[in-house]
């Protein structure tokens, strides 16, 4: 981390809005997402403290911590909604995502799914798929937007991953809970994204649901990164690699599921309770 | 540089889509089209026949008080469109839209004043108010404004620059619901006192009126009023068909979404804003021209079409026809329109509670307005 790049991207943070960022990421030291030092406070209450996190391209990465560890500010941070009061947090070795907008964050490659599933309720599931697809996002491109032969194979190709195509023409406020945490997850594939970072992606899943999801997720690895934040610990245990537990805002132990487990200091914050 | 890999759906066996998926469907079906056609065909020939040709004595003819009548609510429907691409669509509340349409009847205005020339009471080259306030001269903001095109560009440019600067402020700040909404309201009123003023220079609280001339003809010539009246009638048909373009757009899907769930828009890769301004833009842009129709054929503009209840007025017409559907405004604005004549004649005071009532029972019974019913009946049929 002493080797922590300070080229802050113009290229990125100056272009118009919407605008897809060029070159892509860099990841040509391994590492995909760095946080150093990242401080939030909310009326004096520290969310976040010197919060330093490294995330290597490829991984699948979980985190835990008990309610209230700065799990979503963290999340909040990394995608734009909330900027820290200090440090730093740069997606690749360039872009600086404490510069740009929720929106070019998006394009940069980060996708985001939320603790409640959201998606465009009053949108059939095929529009809500067309709306993330990756494309040109401005107003002028939308005006004339129509759906090529490779834009509905897309489509097509991600109805049938996430099981839903027979029910692409239905309203997504008609679908049932996990079936929303599907789509959801359906439209940040849309995006093409480089890194994703998925919110409790299985709270209120069947039990088949965790499962397959599971699975998915662990097709994605490697291809690109997942941060999952999430309680299930057997949920966790199907699929990560490396765990990250926070505690009061920042990093209390990391490492594989059984040496975090056996950590005395996880023990008594987290698990022992 | 090591490019990070971009991330692929797993590999499958090809998926087909069920049939009819992504192609867009038609703007309208052949009967919507045809229903289209036969108003524009009717407001562009059988009232002006109506009303010039067939002679007075006849039952058929239509009379200046109803041209007139369905003149002005054809450009409150205009408005009602306008705002329901804002409010339906995209859904910020505007209770501020008056002033777009004041804005765009002032700027024709300026010209119907120039055109009086010297038949005015003081025959005077300047308008009697100037006359009245002792002025020499036109001040510099009315130059120009004696040619016909000049003037139709300020009814553009004038609600459309006020529109984007403050939408621009506004979005970007993201101000939204019922502070956009109290902050529009603001924004009317404001313009109103401005207008008020004698030393503004736009006539005060009388405004403008006793307009003679339109290009060269006179105003009160049934051939003029006849065209007025078509010219309005062609305009709602084409805002009508321009409304449903955007809102059959990807661009329409887009707008419904930033008010259904902004975060996700945002985190999908979009900036609002951008969307927010444009379709902000167009609506005031709309009702600025809806304005400029509404001037002439009406005779009259003054601040208190800028007055705030007058504003809520038009998010009533919206409600009450069903906002976020097509026609809903229309139907909305003709028949609040429509109501309000017939009130404000045989029992004008209380014409407010009437209208308060009204929006009163739309809100808790009907949340899809008059369109909701029709759509309820049909489906009952079904």
């Amino acid at each position: 981390m002493s080797a922590l790049p300070t080229v802050s991207a113009a290229e990125s943070s100056s272009a118009a809005v919407g605008r897809v960022v060029s070159g892509g990421v860099d990841t040509s030291h391994r590492a995909i997402l760095y946080l150093e030092d990242i401080t939030v406070s909310f009326d004096g209450f520290r969310a976040l403290d010197k919060l330093t996190l490294t995330i290597d391209a490829g991984e699948l990465r979980c985190i835990i911590g008990p309610n209230g560890a700065g799990k979503t500010t963290m999340m909040d941070v990394i995608t734009g909604k909330t900027r820290p009061d200090s440090g730093s947090a740069f997606f690749g070795q360039t872009i600086d995502l404490t510069r740009l907008t929720e929106a070019e964050i998006a394009h940069a490659g980060i996708g985001r799914k939320f603790q409640k599933p959201t998606v465009f309720e009053n949108h059939t599931v095929f529009e809500n798929l067309e709306l993330a697809m990756k494309t040109d996002k401005r107003v002028r491109a939308s005006l004339r937007a129509r759906l090529d032969s490779a834009q509905l194979d897309r489509i097509a190709a991600t109805l049938d991953l996430i099981r839903l195509s027979g029910e692409a023409r239905k309203l997504a406020g008609l679908l049932s809970h996990g079936q929303k945490q599907w789509l959801e997850i359906g439209m940040l594939l849309m995006q093409e994204p480089q890194l994703l970072l998925l919110d409790e992606p299985v709270a209120g899943m069947t039990d088949e649901e965790t499962e397959r999801t599971a699975e998915l997720f662990k097709t994605l690895a490697g291809g690109h990164t997942v941060i999952v934040v999430e309680h299930d610990m057997e949920f966790i245990a199907s699929i990560a690699d490396v765990v990250t537990v926070l505690h009061e805002g920042s990093v209390l132990a990391e490492g594989s599921l059984d040496k975090v487990k056996n950590d005395s200091r996880v023990i008594e914050v987290y698990l022992g309770r | 540089m090591n490019q990070a890999q971009v991330i692929e759906i797993p590999a499958m066996p090809a998926v087909r889509l069920p049939a009819g998926l992504g192609t867009p469907p038609a703007l309208f079906s052949v009967k919507g089209w045809a229903a289209l056609l036969a108003f524009v065909l009717s407001v562009s020939v059988l009232v002006p026949v109506l009303f010039i040709i067939v002679p007075q004595d006849n039952s058929f003819h239509l009379s200046a008080y109803f041209v007139t009548l369905v003149g002005k609510i054809m450009c409150y429907c205009v408005v009602a469109l306008a705002m329901n691409l804002i409010w339906g669509y995209a859904g910020i509340l505007s209770l501020g839209h008056g002033v777009f349409f004041a804005l765009g009847g002032y700027a024709f205005g300026m010209y119907l004043m120039r055109m009086i020339g010297r038949e005015g009471q003081y025959q005077s080259d300047l308008p009697d108010f100037m006359v009245f306030l002792d002025w020499k001269a036109y001040p510099w903001y009315w130059s120009f404004t004696e040619h016909f095109w000049y003037a139709l560009l300020l009814v553009v440019l004038v609600p459309g620059v006020l529109a984007f600067v403050f939408g621009f402020f506004a979005f970007r700040s993201r101000i939204k619901g019922v502070y956009f909404a109290i902050i529009t309201q603001a924004l009317t009123f404001a313009f109103m006192l401005l207008f008020f003023r004698n030393d503004t220079g736009f006539g005060g609280n009388n405004g403008f009126t006793d307009f003679k001339r339109i290009l060269d003809f006179r105003i009160a010539e049934p051939a003029t009023r006849a065209t007025l009246f078509a010219l309005t009638g062609i305009y709602l048909a084409a805002v009508l068909v321009l409304t449903r373009a955007i809102v059959r757009s990807k661009v329409g899907r887009i707008l419904t979404a930033i008010r259904d769930s902004e975060n996700r828009l945002m985190f999908s890769g979009y900036n609002p804003l951008w969307y927010k301004l444009s379709v902000w833009t167009l609506s005031a842009v709309l009702c600025g021209i809806a304005g400029a129709l509404y001037v002439p054929q009406v005779g009259i503009i003054n601040p208190s079409e800028m007055s705030p209840a007058n504003s809520i007025e038009i998010a009533i017409w919206v409600a009450v026809g069903g906002r976020g559907t097509l026609l809903g405004p229309v139907l909305g604005a003709a028949l609040v329109n429509g109501a309000k004549s017939f009130f404000t004649q045989s029992f004008p005071e209380y014409w407010l509670f009437f209208l308060g009532l009204l929006f009163i029972l739309v809100t808790l019974f009907l949340p899809k307005g008059v369109i909701g019913i029709v759509e309820m009946l049909r489906r009952n049929r079904a």
